[in-house]
């Protein structure tokens, strides 16, 4: 199926954009919320500060399809491996976590091992975000 | 060149030269005579200082050049701004981490994974005294890049200045202390904003009388330009907020003409080489005329908007990074046609890590060739009385002018923050200029335009933060504890609550104390919470 024909591709998909730890820097995970919205799915989003506690017990709570992290400050390996684990500890690693921000090539590698679903950089078209997020919620 | 967006369904429009600007001005092919009105220009040194506030530009005196540093813990932080100073850099630029920035000691379970990732770790006093080991405060202007946390941060520079035996009234520099822009576009706020604001006019009149050489705020739109905003809505935004610091310290019983000439401010500098120009020109000739239009303020020096600049990190991006170090010049350029007092350029790499000491060097060079080698530092305002340019500041400044009618007519910039209305603003500005680049319509080169089909990113090596910086941190943290008079502590802490309790009490003097004594950040700003509480987040999504 090609997802770009689809006007609203993420239709009854529930998504929670986190913001784990104290990276401040918020647009990319606006801009990322109000994309997949405007994809169709149902946005929740958690604010700044979250811990990786909040952000999975939000996710488990919310009976969320996937979960997106924003981190800019260089702590996604702690921060995306504490979030990980906090859903598998709650049973939801079915849960898809993707992550975006600024993330070193050579990161990701290392963040796929971890479970991450998928890894958006600053420079991908929101297109794609979209596209890709819809063929791994199927 | 590949006309589509890797890994898009979306065709890519094809590049074009586009006739209106980000701001949204329609730039005209070509402007004549009839367009300039010399009333408005002036000279430069003179109301309304369009053409920069000395008549004599940076012949008397060389913009500050400086890079934002800080990394891990004290020590190497120290060794980076001794080696940055060997180059020829003129100023320190503190980045701090976010523990500190927020206000969480490293023992804090929020702090862990952060501790000295984007900036230094400092947690109290004695993180301090060997962050400026060896380095001269009394000639080094010191510019910290702090808002929550400012006032303490600042309390910590002093009481190392009194380690030091350097004088308080010899100390130079800049906290950024502007916590309005932290709730909308970076997010280090603590408290609500009304005892933020009483914060920062504490601190504002504290320094007037302690360091009256110092820069006790620097209001910013660098950070609500990354999260969104035009050039045009940077200057506005940030205008409105400094209108809104005066107004708080007036009502404080500040006399303007004399805090007015501490303010300083920082702005973005990005590609669009006029716009850029023409925001700084029209800014100034605003605040000038604010100041002394709305508050009667006589003396030149409290009329100036004094400016540091800092090049676009959002203008930087990851694919062909190389290009980077020449978008960095011609920023850098922008802001000397602009004026700027001060000037911090992005490395390189910035796109994916902090700077290493390479490019941070490329960094410096480039500000030392464009002062020294180029010659466009010569001459004050050399692009003055052209056509385009005094036609494009007049347009910009109306565009400014409209957006703060905007803010003024939603109710201020306070409420507008409260609300998230400014915010929910950025937000749908950000995602405006991301689909425009998706789609093509703004040229990015090597990133939508002129790239290779599948290329790779190269760079060279990144910067590695060493592994161990945490546990360093954590222990030398305990240490303090340790060995510090925990009496004194309590002491200290309990007047700082009393004097926060207190509208009337300035409390500058107790962070002092409290950092003398080694407070830590945490306690102090706990100490703070229990009777300001914290500030709410609004979340319009």
């Amino acid at each position: 199926m090609n997802h770009s024909t689809k006007k609203y591709p993420l239709t009854g998909r529930r998504i929670l954009i986190g913001k784990p730890g104290l990276d401040g820097h918020d647009i990319g995970a606006k801009i990322i919320a109000l994309t997949l919205r405007d994809a169709g799915a149902e946005v929740i989003y958690t604010g700044l500060r979250r811990s990786a506690k909040q952000i999975a017990q939000v996710a488990v709570d919310e009976g969320v399809d996937a979960v997106g992290l924003s981190i800019l400050s260089g702590s996604h390996k702690e921060l995306v491996s504490d979030v990980l684990n906090e859903l598998r500890e709650r049973h939801s690693e079915d849960i898809k976590v993707f992550v975006g921000g600024t993330i070193p090539p050579e990161d990701h590698s290392h963040l796929h091992s971890l479970g991450v679903t998928a890894i958006f950089t600053a420079d991908m078209p929101l297109q794609s975000v979209v596209n890709r997020l819809s063929k791994d919620l199927e | 060149m590949n006309m589509r967006a890797p890994d898009s369904n979306l065709p890519l429009m094809e590049p074009v030269l586009s006739s209106r600007n980000r701001s949204g001005i329609e730039i005209p092919p070509s402007v004549d005579s009839s367009a300039v009105h010399a009333d408005r220009i002036g000279s430069p040194g003179q109301y309304p200082f369009t053409r920069g506030i000395f008549p004599d530009g940076y012949q008397g005196r060389l913009w500050t050049i400086r890079q934002y540093s800080g990394f891990g813990t004290a020590e190497e932080s120290n060794e980076r701004y001794k080696f940055l100073l060997d180059q020829g850099q003129t100023g320190l630029s503190v980045a701090l981490d976010l523990p500190t920035q927020c206000g969480y000691d490293p023992t804090h379970p929020m702090a862990r994974p952060e501790i000295g990732k984007v900036g230094v770790s400092l947690s109290n006093l004695s993180e301090a005294e060997i962050l400026f080991k060896d380095l001269d405060l009394a000639s080094i202007s010191t510019s910290f890049t702090i808002n929550g946390t400012a006032a303490i941060i600042y309390a910590m520079y002093l009481a190392v200045a009194d380690k030091q035996g350097v004088p308080r009234a010899k100390l130079t520099g800049t906290i950024q202390n502007d916590i309005l822009k932290e709730y909308v576009a970076r997010g280090t706020w603590i408290f609500p904003v009304r005892p933020s604001m009483r914060l920062i006019a504490d601190s504002i009149l504290y320094s007037n009388e302690v360091t009256p050489r110092f820069n006790p705020i620097s209001i910013a739109g660098a950070h609500v330009r990354d999260a969104g905003a035009t050039a045009a809505e940077e200057m506005a935004y940030t205008l409105a907020n400094g209108l809104a610091y005066v107004d708080e310290l007036r009502s404080r019983g500040g006399d303007v003409e004399k805090f007015a000439k501490r303010l300083s401010f920082f702005f973005y500098v990005h590609m669009d080489f006029f716009e850029e120009i023409a925001k700084f020109r029209a800014g100034r000739r605003l605040w000038a005329r604010f100041m002394k239009e709305r508050y009667g303020v006589q003396d030149a020096k409290a009329q100036h908007l004094r400016f540091g600049v800092v090049c676009g990190g959002s203008s930087l991006v990851a694919p062909q990074p190389y290009n980077n170090v020449v978008r960095v010049a011609v920023e850098t350029m922008a802001a000397v046609f602009g004026g700027a007092q001060s000037i911090f350029t992005c490395a390189l790499d910035e796109a994916f890590q902090i700077p290493t000491e390479f490019s941070a060097e490329l960094a410096v060079r480039t500000q030392q060739m464009i002062a020294y080698e180029s010659g466009i530092a010569r001459t004050v305002d050399p692009l003055g009385g052209s056509y385009f340019l005094e036609e494009h500041t007049d347009r910009m400044e109306e565009m400014i002018l409209k957006v703060m009618r905007e803010i003024d007519s939603y109710g201020g910039m306070e409420k507008a923050i409260e609300d998230g209305w400014i915010q929910m603003r950025l937000a749908e500005r950000g995602l405006e200029r991301k689909l425009d680049t998706d789609a093509g319509l703004n040229v990015i080169v090597g990133q939508n335009h002129f790239s290779k089909a599948d290329e790779e990113i190269k760079i060279g090596e990144l910067f590695t933060l060493d592994p161990t910086i945490a546990q360093r941190a954590l222990e030398k943290y305990q240490r303090t504890l340790d060995t510090r008079n925990a009496a004194e502590v309590q002491r200290t802490l309990a007047s700082l609550s009393q004097a926060a309790a207190n509208d009337g009490e300035n409390v500058m003097p107790y962070l002092v104390d409290c950092c003398h004594a080694y407070a830590t950040v945490e306690e102090m700003v706990n100490t703070l919470k229990q009777q300001w509480g914290e500030f709410k987040e609004p979340v319009n999504l």
